[in-house]
């Protein structure tokens, strides 16, 4: 007999304790509030502890789930913050924004009973209870290899780079062109999500794993990759995706339309928010539309409500082609934000003086399946109506920022603007230069960037041991 | 941090400040910009870089004292320092040798096309400079834009010096001193800009202007800079900041510019209100 069938099986998935909705819509505190430590323990030991994990082979980063799960159980957490810290630099990230239900609890057993193990939440436990620990176990950090990397961009990608790296004895500097490390885990992601203070947190701890920091710095502007490669022995690009893309419909350019990336890092790396007292402002809208229906226009839509708007979606699909992530659709929804689906806005109306007040939208239907699979919006005719609104902000995808492409010579350049890059290895046509993340895969999720990131890193690092061999 | 070398008001409510950013000051060329932050907590704003040391590592600017955060600046002593100083962003402005070039600038503007005229002499054209203002007393930098260009006229709206009147008196200029010019540069106030535009356009002459609109990242993320230059959007932080003038959609522009000019104030009054308080007590 396996211990499986010996064990009773415990489909009970424990539930996240929550800000309640009339509360938390009304603050930007985070709205999931973490397992308790006994919820945490009794989740842990619902795990059936697989010989074959699949959840480990769904994971990016490759995280030994099992085995941190177990330390759980047994209330070992240091053990366990260990096993997690060795695959994952990030965790108190990427327990709260990694689409979990698309990765390893997909890949969970007992899934198929609907009572697959909370694997993010008890990720986001262990690093939460490391943060209260006084003292924080450092890793083993190898010999010093005198050689040096440098890492452009200071967000998930680059991020994880940086740790990899300088366990492994090299040295490693990150140049980031904003004046907060992050990327979009400081800019993009509200506080309600993400607390700023846990990004900070995991800022420091490369620091004092002796990563090099430098803010202010536009690889590309500042300095070439060119100029940088006669310095540094190798080179990690995880520039992002930063240049919004609009719709191109008349009127966009009105005051009070904004882009998603415009919208939240005034909230989020400004302080929009705490305006006079940070200096940035942002409008307080009275009727605000968000046009997408992805995490970033979840992100928004929650943000302006928070303001104190009447916050909608206008999306041209339908709920079941939403692409965010389920959890945050339905926290967006118990918060009471109006969801327009099969809406496509044609156009924007102003007033006197060049603000936005009114949206002309059309009704669309669904038709075939089109090249992502999904059923094609189809404009109604005669559908269209005009309602007022006071901001709009445009949540539909980036291109890769162009800065570096553009002054970087014989790096290989996708049609979309995107770095080309090896999947496996992150290596681009440059010598010496690897890529990932959004800049080459255009706008994506944080946990897929931290897998490009592991990916390029091991090849950095296999490159470095035996230089000359590209 | 970024330690402020010198600090002076040149003319009333113009400041030139001198920074040390050793790393911008390597890079810059003329008609590029850079973002700073004037305290932890401050916004971010663009202003165009003046001129520069590469040895001293240094890099001047000159701005106009209209908001909280340009008035933190131009309260800064010498000695003090500032947390960001990123750059240099934007294009350069196109130096190449174009035969006739009237470089003309108004207020902070006259700072940042210094080093253009500059460019352009080395370059080997002849330039003429054409300086704007509302009175004499507002003009700096005369002598040195005396001692490069090949001719230099002076604008006042009160007549104080040269011709009086505004821009609109450029055609009269042009013909008064027989020159014919190949292309146009605007440095200044976004009605300097606009106004340069609509007087060139008559005359069919090329005009790049250096807008100026709100920017946050100045690297092309946010597209709070977003300008409309013929039928297409374009970032002036990535795309420009440089535009053909008789392209750019005016209209647009100016009130994109006004969008937070109400919150500009705001901080405005109530730290002075905050500062006041500290000194009565």
């Amino acid at each position: 007999m396996s211990e499986h069938q010996t064990k009773k099986l415990d489909m009970n998935r424990r539930g996240m304790p929550k800000q309640l909705p009339e509360v938390r819509k009304h603050n930007f505190s985070e709205v999931a509030l973490g397992y308790p430590l006994e919820i945490a323990v009794e989740e842990a030991k619902r795990c059936l502890q697989c010989k074959k994990s699949n959840c480990v082979s769904k994971c990016p980063v490759e995280i030994n789930i099992p085995e941190f799960i177990q330390a759980i159980a047994e209330k070992d957490f240091s053990s366990g913050i260990r096993i997690l810290k060795e695959k994952n630099c990030l965790p108190a990230v990427c327990g709260r924004v990694c689409p979990q239900e698309e990765q390893c609890e997909e890949a969970c057993v007992l899934k198929k009973k609907g009572g697959q193990i909370a694997i993010g939440r008890l990720e986001r436990f262990l690093a939460d209870w490391e943060a209260e620990q006084t003292k924080l176990e450092m890793p083993k950090i190898l010999p010093p290899t005198g050689r040096k990397v440098a890492v452009v961009g200071g967000g998930p990608a680059g991020l994880t780079v940086a740790g990899d790296l300088i366990k492994l004895g090299h040295g490693v500097t990150i140049f980031e062109a904003l004046h907060r490390l992050g990327g979009v885990l400081f800019y993009g992601i509200p506080e309600f999500r993400l607390p700023k203070v846990i990004v900070s947190r995991e800022v420091e701890y490369l620091k004092k794993l002796g990563v090099e920091i430098i803010t202010d710095y536009v690889v590309g502007k500042t300095r070439t990759v060119d100029s940088l490669l006669e310095e540094y022995d190798a080179m990690f690009i995880g520039s992002g995706a930063g240049l919004p893309w609009f719709m191109n419909i008349p009127g966009e350019n009105l005051n009070g339309i904004y882009s998603a990336n415009e919208y939240l890092t005034r909230m989020n790396l400004m302080k929009g928010f705490l305006f006079p007292q940070y200096h940035t402002p942002i409008k307080k809208h009275r009727k605000v539309a968000v046009i997408g229906g992805g995490n970033v226009a979840m992100d928004c839509v929650r943000t302006a409500q928070r303001l104190g708007a009447e916050a909608r979606i206008i999306y041209r699909r339908s709920r079941i082609e939403l692409p965010a992530r389920l959890e945050e659709i339905e926290n967006a929804e118990e918060e009471g934000i109006i969801f327009d689906f099969l809406t496509l806005p044609i156009r924007y109306l102003g007033d006197e003086n060049g603000w936005v007040k009114g949206i002309e939208v059309i009704k669309m239907e669904l038709g075939e399946p089109d090249s992502s699979g999904r059923r094609r919006p189809i404009p109604i005719k005669g559908s269209e109506t005009i309602f007022p609104v006071d901001a709009v902000v445009c949540a539909i995808g980036n291109s890769p920022n162009p800065l570096i492409p553009a002054s970087t010579r014989g790096l290989e350049i996708g049609k979309n603007g995107n770095i080309i890059a090896d999947e496996e290895t992150g290596k681009t046509s440059r010598e010496r230069v690897w890529a990932g993340g959004d800049v080459v895969t255009g706008a994506a999720t944080v946990i897929l960037a931290m897998g490009a990131g592991r990916k390029a890193s091991r090849s950095i690092h296999e490159y470095l041991c035996s230089p000359g061999n590209w | 941090m970024h330690k402020l070398v010198e600090s002076k008001m040149i003319v009333p409510n113009i400041f030139l400040l001198t920074l040390e950013a050793p790393a911008v000051a390597r890079e810059v060329k003329p008609g590029q910009f850079v973002i700073l932050r004037v305290e932890e907590d401050g916004e971010r704003i663009p202003l165009s870089v003046a001129d520069w040391d590469r040895v001293k590592g240094t890099i001047t600017i000159v701005l106009m004292n209209v908001g909280y955060t340009t008035d933190k600046l131009a309260s800064l002593k010498a000695g003090a320092s500032i947390p960001t100083v990123v750059g240099p962003l934007g294009n350069p402005t196109e130096i190449d040798k174009f035969g006739t070039v009237l470089c003309l600038g108004g207020c902070y503007g006259m700072g940042s096309l210094f080093p253009i005229v500059r460019g352009l002499k080395e370059k080997g054209n002849r330039v003429v400079a054409v300086l704007e203002a509302r009175s004499s007393y507002l003009f700096y930098w005369e002598k040195k834009f005396e001692e490069i260009s090949d001719r230099v006229f002076y604008i006042t709206r009160d007549g104080s010096r040269g011709y009086p009147g505004h821009v609109g008196r450029l055609p009269e200029i042009i013909k008064f001193s027989g020159e014919s010019v190949d292309r146009m540069i605007i440095n200044g106030c976004t009605f300097l800009l606009k106004r340069g535009s609509d007087v060139s356009r008559e005359s069919g002459i090329k005009t790049i202007v250096s807008l100026n609109p709100i920017m946050i990242d100045g690297t092309g993320m946010c597209g709070v800079c977003r300008v409309t230059v013929g039928s297409s959007t374009k970032f002036a932080c990535v795309d420009g900041p440089d535009f053909d003038g008789h392209q750019v959609d005016w209209k647009e522009l100016l009130q994109r510019r006004k969008m937070y000019l109400e919150e500009e104030i705001v901080p405005l009054r109530t730290s002075r209100c905050e500062e006041h308080k500290k000194e009565s007590r």
